[in-house]
């Protein structure tokens, strides 16, 4: 009754007042979308400081409310070389990259490349494979050192290796003539403890990403994923994002990948566990085995943490924190220039990829996860992004040329919580516009549209992506 | 244009329409404004929707202003006790100059305990660039700072090439410096510094043990002697400075400082501020990192202050703290009341059972979390999380006042969140 009022009112003042003003219509491009402000759903969290992403989603409740606290603190605190007095949380090692997942993953934030020689726990590693394929189809990992290089270790062990980074500058032009310029990472390693690498070594680097979301991202449905992928660009868009199809290890198959840099982990649990590992050298019941490649006698023959080092009640606990990280909301959704940076990314294409929504499906374990509109930009698919960024090491199904898109929430708050602005898989681009300048292959021709923007233009993109 | 703007026009022209009909009695007809009738059938534009609250939740502010005040400032003077202690220490030490310390250390928890509250609040202490991570981070891995058990050479004090130069700077550039447990400033580090580790047997019911002479020169115990006495001098200093800084910020004698931006804020966004600062310390902080935490993992490593074994009092002033700005009154470390309107006041107005729920609840948080028995490592061994021991009983009551909390702020019109 008192909308129907309203509106007659509102039908009123425009029949009289029409005439007084000029024309004016409203672009629907430029109105915010109902909800996008809240990219978690009701998973979303208004803290936006340095905290932002280490809230809990607000649908967590009972004991698994307790239970993320105390997830929370096994992600933040360093583990210890065994034997110690703190049994919960020894077995670090023997060779790793980082005493804790925070040490990655600093406030559940994103890592850099090291800013000088020999800088460690800065969230970057090095991962490694020889050509052809392990007994379920994924790398091959080098036979001195495995699947990535463990740049520290416990007390009486020797490091694999260090890794050094060095970087040449690349110039280019916008179409306004503005100059730009691109850093391109060489690795070098220095010092290798273990002899020598294989002669057709593969070499990938990785940064660790935020932590926000990923249950969410775990609920969308496979079958809305794969309605995204045009493997052969039958639509003739020159996109053609592909789904990874990786080793499910507690399914003892293969399955669709979402997580990781090359979407080659099909689970969080699975790449929770696989961090474990790798990074920090604590065995688990996915990986009972310690990370001790070939000649590393000294890593074989260090004490151990128990059989597993974290046992599945506390890697849980690290699983469903990892899943309830909320997703903080965006203030300024509503800011014209915000819009107008939309509708330009919108029309360069780059949300064909960025996929900018989805209802999630039934999450299994946490159904305040399920029916969630949520906004995360990502398609999760696999996507040719040229040879500029190519680490040319296959992983699974995917092939050197391929990375998986990139959510975008929370990107705007990465210098907040991380105190940088390193983007993109090894961090080289040092902010969002060179992230968006890097981009080749598939995305060739919505970088070629972003070079040929006005500089206001490209502005209006970058304040959109920070809005996120 | 918002729907509320529209209003008088669509009532105006309801009015206009209707000039021709019978008479009704005139009114406010809106059941959410203050002047609400029940009787009248046609509302007359009277409705007030003016706060009667607004006076009351000033005067909360004020309160709490002034509680933020007293508490820093005691914060601050007792860190300078401990600042003039570790500066006796350290030019000649002795086990007695080493207790003394301690007892400095131990007193300086107090107030600063309390000022916890002040936390989640969008305020100084942990805004963008508040020092809150500066000050008070924990849990603490010891081996960042100084040797451990097994590890003789471990840590910044006794790694000279890396680091030469022990200064302010230097130390708080390695401040959580490759993971979150990295701490090598603040209360923990001083107090790691003054205890050495903790006995893993925690039967043994003991605080660190570390000598006097690991600070003096060739005292047979660890080595780096002036090292360890310079970084427990510098890292003093910094405590100090950082307590200063929130001291300041909270003066009602100097300008442009947070009291001046709390005092021209929106009544309801203070509250709001104040409300979230009580229920997430209560509910989540307290309750769920600092005790479900400890007891769900049963290691000493996740207590607060597990070098001097002084959780308990930990636990106890942040109850405290939440319970002084629910109730307006803050008894300072020289005996003085700070004291003045106060929520419990304004829940009296505005929802009386609330308040006599909330009353309850408050005083049974003190109750309770100082019934938990010390050493808190030792307590937390012997109960569980699905059990009842004092543990378990307190953090039941902090989250159940973490939920009133909420309840308040639904009662005066403002959403609170006590998530971390």
């Amino acid at each position: 009754m008192e909308n129907k009022l309203i509106l007659g009112v509102i039908i009123l003042s425009q029949l009289i007042f029409v005439n007084c003003r000029k024309d004016k219509t409203i672009d629907p491009e430029l109105t915010p979308l109902t909800g996008e402000q809240y990219p978690g759903g009701e998973q979303s969290t208004f803290n936006h400081s340095e905290n932002a992403f280490g809230q809990v989603a607000p649908g967590l409740s009972g004991s698994n409310a307790n239970y993320f606290y105390t997830g929370n603190s096994l992600f933040n605190q360093n583990w210890v070389s065994a034997p110690a007095s703190t049994t919960a949380r020894d077995g670090l090692g023997p060779t790793l990259n980082g005493k804790s997942c925070s040490a990655c993953h600093f406030k559940d934030g994103r890592g850099h490349a090291p800013n000088f020689f020999d800088q460690l726990s800065t969230g970057f590693l090095i991962r490694l494979s020889v050509p052809g394929t392990d007994a379920n189809g994924g790398p091959l990992g080098d036979p001195n050192y495995g699947g990535q290089l463990n740049d520290q270790a416990i007390l009486g062990v020797a490091r694999e290796g260090q890794v050094e980074v060095s970087y040449t500058e690349i110039q280019g032009k916008y179409a306004d003539g503005t100059t730009y310029s691109l850093r391109k990472p060489t690795y070098t390693f220095p010092e290798l403890n273990y002899g020598a690498m294989a002669p057709d070594i593969m070499i990938s680097p990785r940064v660790g990403q935020q932590m926000i979301g990923l249950g969410l991202l775990e609920a969308i449905s496979e079958v809305d994923l794969l309605s995204h992928s045009d493997e052969n660009d039958a639509n003739g868009d020159g996109i053609s994002g592909r789904p990874n199809m990786v080793w499910n290890i507690l399914e003892n198959k293969t399955t669709l990948g979402r997580f990781g840099w090359k979407a080659n982990q099909p689970s969080i649990k699975q790449q929770v566990a696989g961090a474990f590992l790798g990074d920090l050298g604590i065995t688990n019941s996915l990986n009972p085995n310690e990370n001790c490649p070939g000649p590393q006698s000294d890593c074989y023959s260090a004490p151990n943490g128990g059989t597993p080092e974290i046992d599945d009640e506390n890697l849980d606990k690290v699983v469903l924190y990892s899943a309830n990280l909320a997703v903080p909301t965006r203030p300024d959704y509503n800011d014209p220039d915000v819009l107008k940076g939309k509708k330009l990314f919108n029309e360069m294409n780059c949300a064909k990829c960025h996929v900018a929504s989805y209802v999630t499906g039934i999450h299994p374990e946490f159904p305040h996860l399920s029916n969630q509109k949520i906004w995360p930009y990502t398609d999760l698919l696999l996507h040719d992004m040229g040879s500029g960024l190519a680490d040319n090491r296959p992983d699974f199904e995917a092939n050197g040329n391929e990375w998986r898109t990139s959510p975008l929430w929370g990107i705007g708050l990465i210098p907040t919580v991380n105190g940088h602005t390193n983007y993109l898989h090894d961090g080289r681009a040092r902010n969002l516009t060179e992230a968006i300048l890097w981009h080749g292959g598939e995305a060739e021709l919505s970088k070629l549209a972003f070079i040929n923007l006005s500089k206001s233009e490209r502005d209006l993109v970058i304040k959109f992506l920070n809005s996120l | 244009m918002t729907k509320s703007n529209l209003l008088p026009i669509a009532f105006a022209s309801v009015l206009i329409l209707g000039t021709a009909s019978c008479k009704k009695e005139k009114g406010c007809t809106d059941s959410a404004a203050n002047n609400y009738s029940e009787t009248a059938e046609k509302d007359d534009g009277s409705c007030d929707y003016s706060d009667i609250y607004a006076a009351d939740k000033a005067n909360i502010k004020s309160t709490y202003a002034s509680i933020a005040y007293a508490s820093y400032n005691d914060a601050y003077t007792t860190a300078l006790t401990l600042q003039t202690e570790v500066n006796n220490f350290i030019a000649s030490p002795t086990a007695q100059g080493l207790a003394d310390c301690k007892q400095a250390w131990l007193d300086a928890r107090e107030p600063y305990g309390q000022t916890e509250v002040f936390r989640f609040a969008n305020g100084p202490i942990d805004d963008a660039d508040g020092p809150e991570g500066l000050l008070n981070a924990w849990p603490m891995d010891e081996g960042h700072v100084d040797y451990i058990s097994g590890n003789a050479t471990a840590g910044i004090i006794n790694d000279a090439t890396t680091f030469p130069t022990i200064d302010a700077s230097t130390l708080e550039a390695q401040n959580e410096n490759g993971g979150e447990s990295n701490i090598s400033i603040g209360y923990h580090a001083i107090e790691f510094i003054l205890w050495g580790q903790d006995d893993p047997n925690t039967a043994l019911q003991t605080p660190g043990q570390r000598s006097y002479l690991d600070f003096v020169d060739g005292g047979g115990t660890a080595s780096n002697e002036d090292r360890r006495r310079l970084y427990l001098s510098v890292v003093t200093d910094l405590l100090v400075e950082h307590l200063e800084e929130m001291k300041n910020e909270w003066s009602p004698s100097v300008t442009n400082n947070y009291r001046a931006t709390f005092e021209a804020m929106d009544n309801d966004l203070a509250l709001q501020n104040i409300l979230t600062g009580m229920g997430t310390l209560s509910k989540s902080e307290l309750a769920g990192e600092r005790m479900f935490v400890a007891l769900d993992n049963q290691d000493q490593e996740d207590e607060h202050s597990c070098f001097s074994d002084n959780t308990h009092r930990d636990i106890y002033t942040n109850a405290l703290g939440i319970r002084n700005i629910y109730t307006g009154s803050y008894t300072a470390v020289d005996g003085t009341v700070i004291s003045g309107p106060s929520f419990e006041e304004l829940l009296e107005k505005v929802d009386p059972t609330l308040k006599s729920d909330l009353d309850v609840i408050s005083a049974s948080t003190i109750t309770k979390a100082n019934a938990i028995p010390a050493p808190f490592d030792y307590q937390l061994t012997v109960e569980t999380t699905g059990g009842s021991g004092p543990i378990m009983q307190t953090i039941t009551v902090l989250q159940k006042q973490g939920d009133k909390i909420v309840e308040v702020g639904a009662a005066i019109g403002v959403t609170i969140s006590t998530t971390l």
